[in-house]
């Protein structure tokens, strides 16, 4: 399978991790992702904040950068991507007005035939592929999936999975042996783009959703979006500090959980990268130490 | 050669402010055939009728053309005025000056050019008309009512007690359909029960009433006067004769934990189960999916699994034998009193856009119930005797939230309608709550308050000022379960504030929808449906519980989201519009309908094939011998609609129309 790759600005920097273990996982699967040439930033928040048609050109050119490469489908593991991207091309196909402006910026008519996919499409529909290629199945770990605002909403973008109780994500961990608890917090906001403009926002959503995830029991935190990630794990301990929650809760992407049952290497997955270490995880499922001495400096 | 007379009306300013009437009425005097024409400000008045009537004895017309408003306002008038003055009524037409002319034109001088255009265009096509008879077909002057809720209750009542003999058929074991499931009902807080089952009794021993429960009508057959009705009688697996009710049967059967579908699974019922103690028929019912009996021959077991019921019946009603039966009744008018269910918010949905409202975990939160259960609960026949409990854990919820609107006016659901009843119900559940529950604390999230109805919105007020519920305008986005509550996390817009409640309990009024099987039904009886499933009445404001097809009526919710007295007023209605039909031994009907050249037809049968309501029958002729010489095509006169699609379809032309017949239609045309 081949798909067209649009990585976007945190997995080439703030979540390389995210990248690693998802270029090892599809590499795992037989799945080959190209990289879309010339890409642009997918104008999340700061573009489609400051101006719509801003935020619907900036997508509008990659899809066409994606086009001219003949790539039919665009995978974008970035949940803020995905949704940038399906929304333009929602925008390019319901709104002529916005077409016609995109046309004349882009001096090129997208087509709107281009499929878009999030991790969530792409792992589910392999999850049989995860199943059979399991070497290390996570039997006995308990996951929190957590799908935040930007996965499967909204719906006449996204167009799958149920917007308000979604389940694409426990599919795809159930396949890696790990048992999806049931929880509260699985689509609330994480705080998102206010990470330095509101920190103490971001704290206080961030908390509640760890805290649900504790009071149900689980082990970890399975996220599909880097801004997630970021929120989770870099502000938990800012959170724990002040609140005395309990124990530290490992942010897993969910590539990563993918990555460890199919018995990739956890360095590979990039494991030791996040600030909440997921060594208790891994000692859990009695997997290897993760080396302190590798850990390097994002 | 014709004598025709050309009527012209101003309608006051309506058609003379556009049309120069009096230039029309010059310039049809000129058209042959016509013997007199004039114009007249309004003659649809009584000096305008006058003026044509006194034409008519005076000039020996035989025909008369009235350039005026549409027919569908005036033929009536203007044909009964022919009519008084010896002319058939058929020999008199209109030509639509009005919402064919004057209204959508500006220009005076080429209006008027089209004015003259469509008298000339009647002018001719009159020529050809032919005096006609009306019909007259006689009426099987019994009714059949389907639905045996509180609407199809009052208009079989209604209807028997005017002396005519009804059939109703009610598909459920008992009649009382959802007005059984409530406990009080608003605005005057009266106990469902108490005033329903009296009805219910009423309907059971009337003389004129022949109920059919646990029975659906399989199809109908036929036209208004004269429909012939198949009616499918379910096995209850209980013989209705004998059985005498005694209730032995339900104490010993051994499955005695299958969530009763009349308590909205909040109670159990047994295998063998009336659905609530007040049914009428009190004749319990055999749930063959539930049953060891039943289960067990499913699986090839050779010997009865269980047969308790049967050993405990007295009078030997049982039997396991039973197979649905089927009965067919002639009745000259049927009432539709199908009902409506409720929307179920759970996961399994019939369509993509009813799936949804995940957020508020209808199904995994036990005590998240909807409105309906809720009035189980609150019933003193209902699961817990009346008392307000969780479901969960039996403990009384000091705290309860209500939610309005859930699916209703909600357009991603497809129900973009309101409900109507839910603001009533939910205050009444207020109220109800407030008397049950001490210190209980009933709090509303509402889009707006709808109570409209006599003593409605004074019923609002004393849930809010008396009962002391808090009314908060807005919608709540999620329910989490925190512990053993449930927490409401919403929106009061008024304030703008976010809000967060730990409640015990939380209600859902969910929408009114149509029955599910209503678009089979109503295949069954030609009349039309919106797209919500609701029935459509033949018109809003003026026929609203008659139906396009002649001699069927609507009553209830079946038609739109109704309360119960808006259900018992419509039923009544109808039940009225079924008595006025049957006040006649013969019915009068128009007749412009098709008609069949025997001589020419050639019996290829295209017109019985494409007619819509069926009213092509097949006809032998013979000869003097008694020899069939062939067959050919006969139209039903009750049953045909005169909507011509035979006429066109008709390889050798020989099915016409009454009042549109080819020739009339060319001589118009070619007038033009």
């Amino acid at each position: 399978m081949r798909l067209g790759y649009f990585p976007g600005c945190s997995l080439h920097g703030t979540a390389r991790e995210y990248e690693e273990s998802l270029k090892a996982v599809a590499a795992a699967l037989h799945i080959e992702l190209e990289e879309i040439r010339d890409w642009a930033c997918c104008g999340a928040t700061s573009a489609h904040a400051t101006s719509r048609t801003l935020g619907v050109a900036l997508p509008a050119r990659t899809l066409m950068q994606a086009e001219k490469q003949n790539l039919d489908r665009i995978f974008a593991p970035c949940a803020a991507c995905y949704n940038r991207l399906a929304s333009a091309q929602h925008a390019l196909a319901h709104d002529a007005t916005m077409a016609s402006q995109i046309r004349s910026i882009l001096d090129y008519s997208p087509k709107t035939s281009v499929s878009i996919i999030n991790i969530a499409q792409l792992l589910s529909a392999q999850a049989g592929e995860i199943q059979k290629n399991s070497k290390a199945p996570l039997n006995g770990l308990k996951i929190a999936c957590y799908y935040g605002c930007l996965l499967v909403r909204p719906p006449e973008v996204c167009k799958f999975d149920d917007p308000e109780a979604p389940n694409s994500l426990d599919h795809i961990v159930s396949a890696t042996g790990a048992a999806p608890v049931a929880w509260d917090m699985a689509l609330e906001c994480c705080g998102g783009g206010f990470s330095l403009s509101r920190t103490a926002s971001v704290v206080r959503l961030s908390r509640a959703i760890l805290k649900s995830a504790r009071s149900a029991g689980a082990h970890a935190l399975a996220v599909a979006c880097p801004m997630c990630h970021s929120n989770l794990d870099f502000r938990q301990q800012a959170i724990n500090k002040r609140n005395r929650d309990g124990e530290a809760m490992p942010i897993l992407f969910l590539s990563q959980l993918v990555g460890l049952s199919l018995g990739l290497d956890p360095i590979q997955l990039g494991l030791h990268r996040h600030f909440v270490s997921p060594q208790p995880l891994l000692d859990r499922i009695g997997m290897g130490k993760l080396q302190p001495e590798r850990r390097e400096q994002v | 050669m014709s004598r025709i007379g050309v009527f012209i009306c101003h309608c006051g300013e309506n058609i003379g402010r556009t049309v120069d009437c009096v230039r029309v009425a010059h310039n049809l005097e000129n058209v042959p055939g016509v013997v007199h024409s004039i114009d007249y400000k309004y003659m649809c008045s009584d000096p305008g009728q006058a003026l044509i009537k006194q034409a008519i004895r005076e000039l020996q017309l035989d025909g008369v053309v009235v350039g005026a408003c549409s027919p569908h306002m005036h033929e009536k008038t203007f044909r009964k005025a022919a009519a008084a003055a010896g002319l058939n009524p058929y020999l008199c037409e209109m030509a639509n000056l009005r919402e064919h002319c004057s209204w959508i034109h500006e220009d005076r001088e080429r209006a008027t050019d089209k004015a003259i255009g469509l008298a000339r265009f009647m002018v001719e096509k009159i020529k050809y008309n032919r005096p006609l008879a009306t019909i007259r077909i006689p009426v099987e002057r019994r009714a059949l009512v389907i639905g045996g809720g509180i609407a199809g209750i009052q208009a079989a009542l209604d209807i028997a007690d005017g002396g005519r003999e009804v059939i109703l058929v009610e598909k459920e074991p008992s009649i009382g359909g959802h007005m059984s499931q409530l406990s009080e009902t608003f605005p005057t807080l009266d106990c469902s029960q108490c005033i329903l089952t009296p009805r219910m009794v009423e309907v059971a021993q009337h003389p004129n009433i022949q109920l059919l429960a646990y029975s659906e009508v399989e199809s109908v057959e036929g036209y208004i006067g004269n429909f012939q009705v198949k009616i499918r009688r379910k096995a209850r697996s209980v013989d209705e004769i004998k059985c005498n009710g005694c209730g032995e049967c339900q104490k010993n059967c051994p499955n005695q934990k299958i969530p009763g579908e009349f308590d909205r699974g909040l109670g159990m019922r047994t295998a063998i189960y009336v659905p609530f103690p007040q049914a009428v028929p009190n004749i319990p019912v055999i749930d063959r999916a539930k049953c060891a009996f039943y289960r067990g021959k499913a699986k090839g077991v050779k010997k009865a699994v269980c047969g308790k019921c049967a050993e405990v019946c007295g009078p030997k009603a049982i039997d396991f034998d039973q197979q649905d039966s089927f009965v067919t009744e002639e009745v000259g008018a049927i009432v539709v009193a199908t009902g409506y269910q409720l929307y179920s918010i759970g996961k399994a949905q019939e369509s993509e856009t009813l799936r949804g409202y995940g957020e508020y975990g209808y199904g995994a939160i036990p005590d998240v119930i909807d409105g309906l259960q809720f009035e189980r609960l609150a019933s003193a026949s209902g699961p817990t005797g009346g008392k307000i409990l969780r479901p969960s854990d039996g403990k009384e919820p000091k705290t309860i939230v209500f939610l309005q609107c859930i699916g209703s006016r909600d357009r991603a659901k497809g129900i973009e309608y309101c409900s109507k009843i839910c603001c009533m119900y939910v205050a009444k559940h207020a109220i109800l709550y407030h008397h049950k529950v001490d210190h209980g604390r009933a709090i509303v999230f509402y889009l707006d308050i709808r109570a409209g109805g006599k003593g409605y919105d004074e019923f609002v007020r004393r849930a809010i000022e008396e009962s002391h519920a808090l009314y908060l305008r807005g919608r709540v986005s999620r329910l989490f379960r925190n512990g053993d509550t449930i927490c409401v996390h919403g929106v009061d817009t008024l304030s703008g504030e976010p809000v967060a409640i730990d409640a015990d309990m939380v209600v859902l009024a969910t929408a009114m929808r149509a029955q599910p099987d209503i678009a089979s039904l109503a295949q069954k009886l030609s009349i039309s449906y919106d797209r919500h499933g609701f029935l459509n009445e033949a018109h809003p404001k003026l026929r609203p519980v008659e139906t396009n097809t002649a001699g069927v009526y609507l009553a209830g919710a079946c038609q739109s989201p109704r309360d119960i007295p808006d259900s018992v007023a419509m039923a009544s209605a109808a039940a009225a519009k079924v008595l006025g039909l049957f006040s006649n031994e013969l019915l009068e009907r128009e007749p412009l309908i098709a008609r069949v050249d025997q001589l020419a037809c050639t019996g290829c049968f295209h017109c019985e094939r494409v007619c819509p309501y069926g009213a092509i029958e097949r006809k032998q002729l013979k000869d003097g011998k008694g020899r069939v010489i062939k067959i050919v095509a006969e139209v039903n006169q009750g049953v045909c609609q005169g909507c011509g699609t035979c006429q066109a379809t008709c390889p050798s032309k020989s099915v016409e129309l009454e009042g549109f017949t080819d020739e009339q239609v060319y001589a118009a045309v070619n007038a033009l």
